[in-house]
């Protein structure tokens, strides 16, 4: 049977998910999402920049190839994310968002108490929400019970490279929610995108960490293994850690036994 | 009649429309949302959402992001 995950009513086989900034260039970019295998793209809202009104960006998408995912980053304030949420809906028609509200400028970490205000009026408004939030397992919860279609802690800091801090909140958030949870932001090279995977994560968001890399569309090829390997991992049942060895090698039939 | 569209002053016509100013600006009519006196005006109203004195006008599309 084919491994797949739901969000809301949509079904995803790559459970990669990458964002579309910081590209060198456009065409890096487009390289970069075919190797990475993503079926959801994230992009932003912002306004129209009259020097280039016809744009390029949104022809450069395939949008028959991608689901988008409208973001709302850079919002600080919970009517802020929602009027963004809402402009995104207009302009893609798409009923999917990813939610952020961001309560410090430094850390960009969310502001829980307005994450949460913003989510339950997109909720009742029909959007399917993706939350990014804190790796808190109340948190998590919360936003599950109020009615987002997922929930979306972050590894680190957005942009950090720092890679998963807390697995075990991350196990902890797993064990909380029956929605999907996709590791969010702070993922830096191969191997914390696979940790995330055989923590037993449904996905994997990111954008830095491919766009930001030497080689990005090397990258997005080597984050789309980590996620598949990580993944079979997680299936397959690794073996239980252990202090002392244990031979591979039959002991028995030893030669001058 | 000067309207504010994104924070800016533009000089329009009388009687010009949402779907009018887009054309006016280039910019493309498919892939924006706009949002008028902070109420989004559906796309299929554009053509007969017509604009007047000091309304605030704010255009929005989509850009890379993560």
């Amino acid at each position: 049977m084919e491994d797949t995950f739901k969000i809301g009513t949509r079904t995803f086989t790559s459970r990669l998910m990458v964002g579309t900034g910081k590209y060198p260039s456009d065409e890096v970019m487009v390289e970069a999402l075919r190797e990475s295998g993503a079926e959801v793209v994230t992009v932003a809202i912002r306004r129209v920049d009259f020097k280039k009104p016809a744009g390029s960006f949104l022809g450069r998408i395939d949008t028959s190839r991608y689901t988008l995912l409208p973001n709302t980053a850079a919002c600080y304030t919970a009517d802020d994310a929602v009027r963004t949420a809402r402009l995104a809906r207009e302009a893609l028609s798409t009923d999917l968002v990813k939610l952020e509200v961001i309560g410090d400028e430094r850390t960009l970490f969310p502001d829980n108490e307005a994450l949460l205000e913003a989510a339950k009026i997109l909720v009742r408004e029909g959007f399917t929400v993706l939350p990014y939030t804190n790796d808190d397992p109340v948190m998590a919860r919360k936003l599950e019970d109020i009615g987002c279609a997922a929930v979306m802690p972050l590894a680190a800091p957005i942009g950090s490279g720092l890679g998963i801090r807390n697995p075990y909140n991350i196990r902890i958030i797993l064990e909380s929610v029956k929605v999907p949870v996709i590791v969010d932001a702070g993922v830096g090279t191969a191997s914390d995108a696979a940790i995330a995977m055989e923590l037993g994560c449904d996905g994997v968001l990111m954008n830095t960490g491919i766009a930001g890399a030497k080689e990005p569309v090397r990258m997005a090829r080597a984050m789309r293994l980590a996620v598949e390997a990580g993944r079979l991992a997680y299936r397959a049942g690794r073996i239980p850690k252990r202090l002392y060895a244990t031979a591979s090698s039959p002991v028995a039939g030893m030669v001058g036994e | 009649m000067k309207i504010s569209v994104n924070g800016r002053t533009a000089e329009i016509a009388e009687g010009t429309t949402v779907e009018g100013l887009l054309k006016t600006l280039g910019i493309p009519l498919q892939g924006i949302a706009v949002e008028l006196n902070g109420e989004i005006v559906p796309s299929g109203e554009h053509p007969r959402a017509a604009l007047k004195e000091a309304d605030s006008i704010e255009i929005v599309r989509m850009v890379g992001g993560g």
